[in-house]
């Protein structure tokens, strides 16, 4: 069975916000980690792996070529191959030329299962899964939160607000996978030490199957940026120290004025 | 991108998400954004609603601002899959031709819209917070044309670090999701119809229609708290489940309801429900009080929007306070029960 985790390397969203003058991130300057979500699709195809004999996975990234650090690490944790697809036409993708690029990558590959994780930290957009699983013409299981093999299909717990739908899919299809879906194990001393001198294949454009030059990177991404900044909040009102019992006077005072109470 | 003629794309459609034939709040949220926009535009008002057996609920859809509504009705559509729902939707795209096609990010928009949005070509901008009509480029720039009246949507990202405007100049329809409690409902207009449209592509079940095993409703107890009026929010701050009980003491004497901060959560003091921010709820009542919450941006992200937003914390340099309208420096075990016994006092007179 062959599996493809996509993967992101995404700025930690605490560290701050940097951006290019085109209002795109610069991605370059800011410290990056694994994307939580896609880590626990990782973390759920390496079970699968312990679990059943002949899995192979395959982590798959787009990026910079210092996404090749993310690609290590999930090698270190037990992944087999590692691709890494990069080139500068693929800059100032959207979610739509993203996903058309990750689908032009992956129909290179053999494939049963596709994970993606539901979001990165750094879009939030939940589109990527679902929009490759689209141009590959595939089924799609969104926000996994159990992942079962089954024979030749897959049974998820498809989790929605109120409810969940257990669902039973033929592979090959696409699962997005939820943090809570589990808890990703550790690398290991011997994986870090085999990552490092791992060989990673590297993509560019020309490894793209099936994909049109009008459908890459800034130029063909149908959403584009209009601004951009950091967040203006609201300005603060009054602020007061007081005692326990003019507090509370002070709070009553404005709940009465504002005819609330 | 293949080029659209893009004159050809009219009106702001929504899609009117139902689940086990209730129509869901989020879709009269968008209908009330989309009579706005269409105001604007000068155009209709469509409601999308896909499912089984759900034409009775076309008049609901009418009173809170659908001029029309064009109904797939399918056996195949009776509980949310992908693949059918994507069918129905898409097909009534490229059908109708909507200029602007609005969806909720809830559970079933946020897998929907991407993959219809990737089915007819057109761009999807996520978990929209403003939308509002203008040009594109916002400010001309000398040798590129300025589009006029284009959707332009206004949403967080980066943990609600920043935000960002996106438009979608060359490709129609302008799609976007939204987040539910962001948009207001209009006042519905009793007794108001709608021109109703049946439009069935036809269901052909294949590979992609996947199987549904068992539908299990997580029942809950717990109200919602993007309904409430009145939210009395506690943090990390409070120091314990227990210590809760003085939240809702408060929150019964000023009829609000509890809510709270994921570090609330994460120690198990109280159930995901009652969770505000950015993981959580966006909530925009009346008063939100902010207890031992120190503020972090995923929780404001969450509750800015109140009206009014009252903090207390012990600490006076909480974040909490920037955003807060009246800042307490100060005790909560001390300040929360007086200000109940006040409002409890008041209340008898």
């Amino acid at each position: 069975m062959k599996i493809v985790v996509c993967i992101k390397q995404v700025p930690d969203t605490k560290g701050g916000v940097k951006f290019n003058p085109d209002g795109t991130l610069d991605r370059a300057a800011m410290l990056t980690i694994m994307n939580p979500d896609d880590k626990a699709g990782l973390e759920a195809a390496l079970r699968i792996k312990d679990q059943y004999d002949d899995v192979d996975v395959t982590v798959l990234t787009m990026g910079l070529p210092k996404a090749e650090e993310v690609l290590r690490e999930a090698m270190a944790m037990g992944a087999d191959h590692g691709i890494l697809v990069t080139d500068r036409v693929l800059g100032g993708a959207d979610t739509w030329a993203t996903s058309t690029t990750i689908a032009g990558a992956i129909r290179n590959l053999e494939y049963d299962l596709i994970i993606t994780g539901r979001q990165a930290i750094d879009g939030d957009t939940a589109q990527v899964g679902p929009q490759i699983s689209e141009h590959l013409g595939i089924p799609v299981i969104s926000y996994a939160e159990d992942i079962k093999i089954e024979g030749d299909s897959v049974i998820v717990k498809r989790q929605y607000e109120d409810r969940y739908h257990m669902v039973k899919a033929k592979m090959p299809c696409l699962i997005t996978a939820l943090s809570e879906l589990n808890e990703p194990r550790y690398m290991t001393p011997g994986g870090i030490f085999d990552a490092y001198d791992a060989e990673i294949t590297v993509w560019g454009r020309d490894n793209l199957k099936d994909v049109d030059d009008s459908n890459l990177g800034l130029k063909g991404s149908p959403t584009k940026i209009a601004k951009a900044s950091d967040k203006v909040r609201k300005g603060a009102g009054e602020k007061v120290t007081l005692e326990s019992d003019e507090a509370a006077n002070y709070i009553m005072s404005k709940l009465l004025e504002k005819h609330i109470v | 991108m293949t080029k659209m003629n893009l004159e050809e794309y009219k009106g702001v459609f929504v899609y009117a998400q139902q689940v086990d034939n209730e129509i869901s709040s989020i879709a009269f949220e968008l209908l009330g954004k989309a009579t706005e926009l269409a105001g604007k535009l000068d155009t209709q008002v469509t409601a999308v609603l896909i499912g089984s057996d759900v034409k009775g609920l076309t008049d609901q859809l009418a009173e809170y601002g659908a001029d029309r509504v064009i109904v797939v009705d399918d056996p195949e559509l009776k509980d949310y899959r992908t693949e059918p729902y994507t069918h129905a939707l898409a097909s009534v795209i490229n059908e109708y031709k909507p200029e602007i096609m609005l969806v909720g990010a809830t559970a079933i928009g946020r897998d929907l819209g991407p993959r219809v949005s990737a089915r007819v070509a057109t761009g999807l901008t996520a978990d929209c917070t403003v939308l509002e009509i203008g040009d594109f480029p916002i400010n001309p720039i000398p040798g590129k044309e300025q589009k006029h009246n284009q959707l332009l949507m206004t949403r967080p990202a980066f943990g609600g670090n920043t935000i960002a405007t996106i438009a979608c100049p060359d490709n129609r329809p302008q799609m976007a999701t939204v987040r539910a409690g962001v948009m207001q409902k209009i006042e519905p207009k009793k007794g108001a119809k709608a021109e109703v449209i049946e439009y069935n592509p036809g269901f052909t079940p294949n590979d992609k229609y996947v199987e549904i095993l068992e539908i299990v409703k997580e029942v809950t107890d717990v109200v919602d708290i993007m309904d409430a009026k009145i939210l009395v929010s506690g943090g990390r701050g409070v120091g314990s489940a227990e210590n809760f009980k003085l939240l809702e003491d408060l929150a019964e004497a000023i009829g609000g309801t509890v809510s709270c901060s994921r570090a609330v959560v994460d120690n198990g003091w109280k159930p995901k429900e009652l969770q505000v921010g950015q993981t959580g709820k966006t909530v925009r009542p009346q008063v939100y009080f902010a207890i031992g919450i120190s503020g972090a941006i995923q929780h404001t992200a969450g509750m800015e929007e109140s009206d009014i937003i009252i903090a207390i914390n012990k600490d006076d340099t909480a974040p909490i306070f920037d955003v807060a309208d009246y800042g307490i420096v100060g005790d909560l075990n001390k300040i929360v029960p007086l200000l109940t016994e006040q409002i409890k006092a008041a209340a008898k007179k």
